[in-house]
């Protein structure tokens, strides 16, 4: 029992920081329909821009998360401007081969600047340890869970009451209606990637502080299961994404808690397939006719 | 119609004439050992290349799983071939992981390619991640993360051009038949496909496995040449290696895949001994033939259409 409650603490620090970069994915998805394979990749931009904010000049947590907030905004912006804003009228595949490009792009950048080797993240917060009867919570985690909650909250209050994020429920809906209402697609659209972008670099910090280490090639695996975790709670949908990357993070710990932790990508990917039989729509997904 | 057409016959004298070209360079010893692997490279990933673009390319399903299905024809092969160790046993193993991959391919294309679009793009990509992880986890099979090392070599130039030439013809002939229309016209529209009477579940799950056994003859060849296979190999990497070349020839051209399976080899062999820059300007050439030109080189034409000006089919454009 002490062990489950245990999984679970540790499922739901992870699935926090899944749920963070699902919001990305599902926002970006709901408004262009395209798999945005780059966002992974951009969570590891704000892992490597949080380590060297943090290193060089020794800001603490707090500042080192906005600032690579802020960083991956614009990173996200430049991407979809260059990359995905003229295909926008081109063919499905070759906008997803086009992100896939960009994924790699970034990676190998990375990759060149500083390094192929994994990189151990400075300690920023303390590291105590709290004991509630058995089951032990490590202020990282603390930290992890109230970071993303306050982050989809904000989000949450974008979307729904202000005027920008009227715009992007509106744009995602329809996106030629959208515009004869007068509203600014293609700023939208920027705005919506921003917003992704900040939630995957704090998501990058997140996981630096938690797990300590960092690499180019991070955000290849927690990219593909955040989108697994969208999918799951319905692509498009934003309180989807959240229950998504909890379940997902859920899975995880608890398949390598209990069964064997080699299975642990083997067994989200399974879960992906399941999902896409059983109910494509996900758990909040609405459904789409097919027209002629 | 004659077999033995002038065009046939053609094809004949000339696919001849460069297996003797190059077996005579490598003989004399003009082409050395170093460049020697950038041909067994280039003729293994024709084979993926050209099986992907039947998936891809022709049939219009978007596959990110091909490596899983060339890991399963790599692994097969290797075990039969280390089994029997003879070029018979050769033969067996890569027959053996065409079939199994193939079968594989049926068992995963029934249920998954009832997606469309971008959901069957992650879910081949998440079911070559099952296979990768499966064989990482057989330890007592496939010696788990170390991989298999000392598969007899048995793979040279003879096999290869075999077995490319091979893979061209019949997947050449596949696409001209009249399942091979099926197939194109479920690319171009599936629904309208659908009304005019064609099961393009059958259609789409026959190209699947088509493109899996093939991908499994590459797979096995590439694992008896190299002489070691490990899971890292097969990774997502790899599938995008086989995605770039399908793209860059142009998605639904086989001679299209030919010409950038060899650009592509000779590019990685000139930039070898700067492995990251190989991949950077990898990226950048897939944003950038996508942003100016989505088709790829050739397009959906072939080379021998280019020859074609004036001629009957010039008009149907």
């Amino acid at each position: 029992m002490d062990q489950l409650l245990q999984q679970i603490v540790n499922g739901i620090s992870l699935g926090s920081i899944y749920a963070l970069i699902a919001l990305g994915y599902t926002m970006v998805y709901g408004i262009i329909k395209l798999i945005n394979f780059a966002h992974g990749d951009v969570y590891m931009v704000g892992a490597y821009v949080g380590f060297f904010v943090t290193s060089y000049t020794g800001v603490g947590f707090i500042p080192a998360l906005i600032i690579s907030m802020v960083s991956c905004a614009i990173l996200g912006m430049t991407i979809e401007k260059v990359a995905y804003k003229p295909l926008r009228n081109s063919s499905r595949i070759a906008v997803l081969i086009t992100a896939i490009g960009v994924s790699l792009l970034l990676e190998y950048v990375m990759m060149y600047f500083v390094g192929a080797q994994v990189r151990s993240y400075p300690k920023l917060l303390s590291g105590r340890i709290f004991n509630i009867g058995s089951i032990v919570i490590k202020t990282q985690q603390i930290y992890i869970i109230i970071t993303a909650l306050v982050l989809m909250f904000i989000l949450q209050y974008i979307v729904n009451k202000t005027k920008v994020g009227k715009a992007m429920r509106a744009v995602s809906a329809d996106k030629d209606a959208a515009q004869l209402m007068g509203i600014k697609i293609n700023d939208t659209i920027s705005f919506t990637f921003a917003i992704g972008s900040a939630l995957a670099g704090a998501g990058g910090v997140l996981v630096g502080v938690y797990y300590n280490s960092i690499d180019p090639l991070m955000g290849m695996m927690p990219g593909l299961k955040a989108f697994v975790a969208a999918v799951f709670g319905g692509i498009g949908s934003i309180p989807g994404a959240m229950i998504g990357g909890l379940s997902i993070g859920m899975l995880e710990t608890l398949v390598s808690g209990y069964g064997n932790s080699m299975y642990r990508d083997a067994a989200v990917f399974a879960f992906l397939i399941l999902i896409l039989i059983l109910k494509p729509s996900g758990l909040l997904g609405k459904n789409t006719k097919e027209k002629v | 119609m004659k077999v033995l057409n002038k065009k046939n016959i053609m094809t004949l004298i000339i696919t001849a004439i460069i297996y003797a070209l190059i077996q005579v360079l490598l003989t004399t010893g003009i082409i050395s050992s170093f460049y020697e692997i950038t041909i067994a490279t280039i003729c293994i990933n024709i084979i993926l290349a050209a099986s992907l673009n039947l998936v891809t390319g022709f049939t219009g399903q978007f596959s990110l799983g091909h490596a899983g299905f060339m890991s399963i024809g790599a692994y097969t092969g290797a075990l039969i071939n280390m089994e029997m160790n003879s070029t018979a046993g050769f033969l067996i193993g890569v027959a053996g992981g065409a079939v199994a991959a193939a079968l594989v391919g049926i068992l995963i294309g029934i249920p998954t390619l009832r997606l469309k679009g971008d959901y069957l793009a992650i879910a081949t990509l998440g079911m070559a991640e099952i296979i990768r992880v499966m064989f990482l986890n057989m330890d007592n099979i496939t010696n788990g993360a170390a991989g298999l090392n000392g598969i007899p070599r048995f793979t040279n130039w003879l096999w290869l051009f075999v077995f490319t030439v091979l893979t061209l013809v019949i997947i050449n002939n596949f696409v001209r038949s009249s399942q091979g229309r099926a197939c194109i016209s479920i690319r171009e529209d599936e629904i309208a496909a659908e009304s005019m009477g064609i099961n393009t579940t059958k259609y789409k799950v026959t190209a699947f496995a088509i493109g899996a056994f093939f991908a499994g003859i590459g797979g096995a060849l590439y694992s008896s040449y190299f002489y070691f296979i490990s899971p890292t190999i097969f990774g997502f990497q790899k599938s995008i290696d086989i995605l770039v070349i399908v793209v860059f020839g142009g998605m639904g051209s086989i001679t299209g895949s030919v010409i950038a399976a060899m650009l592509l080899a000779i590019i990685t062999t000139l930039l070898q001994s700067y492995s990251e820059l190989r991949m950077i300007i990898y990226a950048v050439l897939l944003i950038a033939i996508m942003l100016f030109r989505p088709q790829g080189l050739l397009g959906t034409k072939e080379v021998t259409d280019l020859f074609k000006f004036g001629k009957k089919d010039a008009k149907v454009q």
